[in-house]
């Protein structure tokens, strides 16, 4: 084994940091789906009849829908009727101050490195936590509130704004669109929903931390955000979950609605459970988040760092409707040990003068392959529609893969669209020429990783890129060789 | 389904009385594969958009119509004037005629060859000397889709090239294929098989062209073997009639150090249809893939390449252009699979596309799919229209409208044909250019 390779090594067999079960009694449905797990859930959370009626439409839909096999990932069939669709912390209380927080769970996040009070105090972060399925705690409410912010859990929303939900849930993505937004839709526990009023900035960066506690519970979350004509907003989602031998399903689903001069900034790290180094257990994480850039000049950028999860199957995508609306994503995935990831976006060009951007980096280490799947389409009156896409792969190890499947469907001769992907490994001039410079090779391999990711790290927030850069290094550290 | 509809149908029942007009050829070992091949055609749907490799593409028009087989049609009678329509001139060439799949022994002419080669019919060798093709012939086209399964099937004929070690064709061979009779829907179906020896060098040039207006059905397939340091140019130009169908299928496989480029011109056809498959089996070898697709009014031009590195050290370049009028609609699905061992491999891909109207359609598809770590691959897909600052400068000087576009577009093309070595083609090619898309003609470029 050469030394670079025992590098790789060392840094790959780095054991998941963030693996710990919090011991909380959870109120559990029983396992399975059919019709009255729906009814359950819908009742457990004491919503209106019309959305039970939806939930039901959804699971009727679900059953007629066959699961997708087209990702470039493979793994055992899923048993649906062996997950328990419904798990909670039993305590739900409404609190205002994080006082009333079971002490446990604050623990919890105090080991996550993030602390609802430092952040608080700190970074100006309203914190939305979801624990498992529920919103246990939600901050800074009261700031929002005044500038007629609605930042709450999906279940809160039902009841307190139901013309709002019925206006917009499964607007974007609607419960018809693919299997798993189909049972996400069907048996969704919970999530965050954002409303930015007309002509307002958002303060503050709105956080939300998830966290897959109950051992075999699948997490079906569903986001909605919504910004009014000339508001704004940035939102920011983080996950990290516990050790776990048994496979969990994880299908959320994501809504974002921009209407006219809004801007919707997303931007994600996930690092759920990956596995262990044989592949054994991890996350499922089949994801389906879409945004509606419907207004003129409207904008939604996507920002992910995906290092987690065994499986990765996610596109974020755009619609640009509103006539010199931007689309962006900007990606991140690493993938290693047994990890499989299967990640892009679409973007599709409606409007006039429309623009989007793709920048996406693919990492893959050990024995995990890692795709960037994308689809740009420019449709029959997009006139001068204009995108960008650029995807980089490094493979690391000769063991890995690192493919990339774009689609480029062009129905206007007024478009530009260029498409550009690289696959390479980490140079080695540029290793020795840093470690000529005095570098260790693993700090070396650390330099240029990070500055092959720079570009997607740019564009997080502060808070985050912080956090991302040690995601990175955890996964990674070196994994180029 | 109800098989009556099946488009299968018409090809499987009407295989025994075909079968009964072949004479010799049912005794000689291509029978295997042709009872075979009828049993897959039998088994086998045709592609549909359903399929990942055929979304874009819809083959149903094509399949709505029963194409007439070999031996149930009349050939059209076609001189050595006629011929001259068809070919490209003005330089030394072999010339192997094929009329629907048929070999034309009068309108061919080959010279002296060097000893051992041979430039014959497939019909001829397989008479004369089987054993040349024998361990060769359908190894490398699987039948993957029911198109090829009817090439197998009823594919009576076609050109075999064998160049044995160490000898170079001085003089380019032109494959001409001619289809449809001027009055039946036909099919034809030529089946071409190349063999390369060591250190052997060629220059082919196949030529498929149409006859008449009324609509037929080329269905081609050919195999290439380029061996050890064999150097291979293989150019195609396709211009078919503008209501005819054609699908073509190239498998080609590269042993050590051997280059091979594949250079094709497609301005014909309402509905084509080109799969270049190449198998890289050794080290340090090099495979090009040219292309320029012309399509207009409310034709379908579609190219599927996939290169395949399995050994480290080789290197492949593919570019494909793009030109597309009116309501013409262009597919490009191009796949660089690199496999575990392949370390060292450099791959690069380029797809462009210029849209000259606003109801073009354009789908590009380019692919990586790389499991080495030590490798320098990319691609690259641009779409739009003809550049606007270059167009304004060119007019700021004076040139008319028609003109400026036509240089732009001979200038976007020009990376193509450049990679075509026999000068003479290159210019006739150029000239196809701007027949074929009905735009002024830039005769010299160096002019302007």
């Amino acid at each position: 084994m050469t030394d670079e390779m025992k590098i790789i090594d060392d840094v790959t067999q780095s054991d998941y940091k963030y693996g710990w079960n919090t011991k909380i009694d959870a109120d559990e449905a029983p396992k399975g789906l059919n019709e009255d797990i729906i009814r359950f859930i819908s009742a457990k959370k004491n919503e209106p009849d019309w959305m039970t009626e939806w939930r039901l439409k959804a699971y009727k839909h679900w059953l007629s829908l066959e699961e997708p096999s087209w990702a470039h990932v493979k793994y055992p069939k899923i048993d649906f009727q062996n997950i328990r669709y419904y798990s909670a912390p039993k305590k739900k209380p409404q609190l205002d101050s994080m006082d009333e927080v079971d002490p446990e769970l604050l623990d919890t996040f105090e080991k996550l490195g993030i602390p609802l009070e430092e952040q608080k105090r700190l970074a100006g972060v309203a914190v939305d936590a979801v624990f498992d399925s529920v919103s246990v705690a939600t901050t800074f409410k009261e700031t929002l509130k005044e500038q007629g912010i609605i930042f709450s859990s999906i279940s809160e929303a039902i009841k307190d704004h139901p013309d709002l939900i019925k206006k917009y849930l499964g607007s974007v993505v609607p419960y018809t669109d693919n299997y798993y937004a189909s049972l996400n839709a069907a048996v969704f526990s919970d999530g965050s929903f954002v409303y930015i009023p007309k002509g307002v900035r958002c303060p503050m960066e709105l956080s939300t931390y998830f966290r897959i506690n109950a051992m075999d519970t699948g997490q079906f979350e569903r986001t909605l955000i919504i910004a009014e004509d000339d508001s704004y907003v940035s939102y920011l989602e983080g996950c990290t979950a516990p050790m776990r031998d048994t496979n969990q399903l994880h299908a959320a689903v994501v809504e974002l609605v921009a209407l006219d001069n809004a801007e919707i900034k997303y931007s994600t790290v996930q690092n759920w459970f990956p596995g262990d180094k044989e592949g054994k257990g991890g996350i499922y994480n089949f994801v389906t988040k879409r945004g509606a850039c419907r207004g003129k000049n409207s904008k939604i950028s996507w920002t992910q760092v995906e290092t987690g999860s065994a499986i990765t199957w996610k596109y974020p995508s755009c619609i640009l409707q509103g006539d010199n609306s931007i689309g962006e994503f900007y990606s991140v995935a690493v993938t290693n040990n047994y990890q499989q990831a299967d990640t892009g976006t679409k973007m599709v060009h409606i409007g006039k003068n429309t623009k989007s951007t793709i920048i996406s980096k693919g990492i893959s280490a050990g024995r995990s392959n890692n795709s960037y799947r994308g689809l740009v389409k420019v449709g029959k009156n997009a006139d001068g529609a204009r995108n960008f896409s650029q995807c980089d792969s490094m493979l690391m190890g000769d063991r890995c893969g690192a493919h990339t499947f774009p689609y480029l469907e062009i129905d206007n001769d007024n478009a530009t669209v260029e498409h550009e992907a690289t696959t390479s490994k980490v140079g080695e001039d540029q290793i020795f020429y840093l470690q000529q410079r005095g570098l260790s090779e693993e700090d070396a391999i650390n330099l240029i990783v990070n500055g092959f990711c720079k570009e997607v790290f740019n564009e997080l927030p502060m808070e985050f890129a912080v956090e991302a850069q040690k995601l990175l290094a955890i996964s990674l550290e070196g994994s180029v060789g | 389904m109800n098989n009556k509809t099946r488009p299968n149908e018409w090809y499987v029942s009407n295989f025994e009385k075909f079968e009964s007009k072949l004479n010799g050829q049912s005794e000689s070992f291509v029978h295997t594969i042709r009872k075979d091949a009828i049993n897959r055609l039998n088994e086998m749907e045709f592609p549909t958009t359903r399929d990942e490799e055929w979304k874009y593409t819809n083959v149903a028009p094509l399949l709505k119509n029963d194409f007439l087989p070999t031996y149930s049609f009349e050939n059209p009678k076609i001189n050595s004037e006629d011929l001259r329509k068809y070919i490209f001139e003005n330089f030394e060439c072999d010339i192997l005629v094929f009329v629907n799949g048929l070999f034309n022994d009068e309108l061919s002419k080959v010279g002296k060859l060097p000893s051992g080669a041979v430039v014959d019919s497939l019909n001829n060798v397989i008479k004369n000397n089987p054993d040349l093709i024998k361990d060769k012939f359908n190894t490398l086209t699987k039948v993957q889709n029911a198109f090829n399964a009817l090439n197998n099937a009823y594919g009576v004929d076609g050109a075999v090239i064998f160049i044995p070690d160490g000898i170079i064709l001085e003089r380019p061979i032109q494959l001409v294929y001619l289809g449809g009779n001027g009055t039946d829907k036909v099919l034809s179906l030529p089946r071409n098989l190349i063999i390369a020896g060591k250190n052997a060098q060629a220059k082919i040039l196949a030529n498929y062209a149409g006859y008449g207006d009324v609509p037929y059905f080329t269905n081609t397939v050919t195999e290439i073997f380029a061996d050890e340091s064999a150097i291979i140019d293989y150019y195609k130009t396709q211009h078919e009639n503008t209501n005819s169908y054609h699908i073509d299928r190239t498998d080609i496989n590269q042993k050590g150090k051997s280059v091979f480029s594949h250079t094709a011109f497609s301005f014909g056809g309402l509905l084509v249809r080109s799969d270049i498959n190449s198998e890289l089996e050794g080290e340090f070898m090099e495979c090009n893939y040219y292309g320029l697709n012309l399509a207009r009014e409310n034709q379908h031009v579609d190219t599927h390449t996939f290169v395949d590195h399995a050994k480290p050290n080789c290197q492949s370049n593919e570019l494909y252009k793009t030109i597309l009028d009116d309501k013409a609609r262009g597919v490009f699905s191009g796949k660089i699979m690199v496999r575990q061992d392949a370390q060292k491999t450099n791959a690069y891909q380029s797809n462009k596309a210029v849209l000259l109207s606003k109801t073009a359609t354009i789908d590009s598809k380019p692919q990586l799919e790389i499991y080495a770590d030590d490798v320098k691959c990319s691609h690259g897909a641009t779409v739009g229209s003809l550049d606007e600052e270059a167009y304004m400068y060119i007019r700021s000087r004076g040139i008319p409208d028609d003109l400026a576009k036509s240089m732009l577009i001979r200038a976007f093309a020009n990376d193509v044909v450049d990679n075509v070595k026999i000068e003479e083609v290159k210019e006739q090619l150029n000239h196809l250019i701007f027949e074929h898309l009905q735009r002024v003609e830039i005769t010299d470029i160096s002019k302007y």
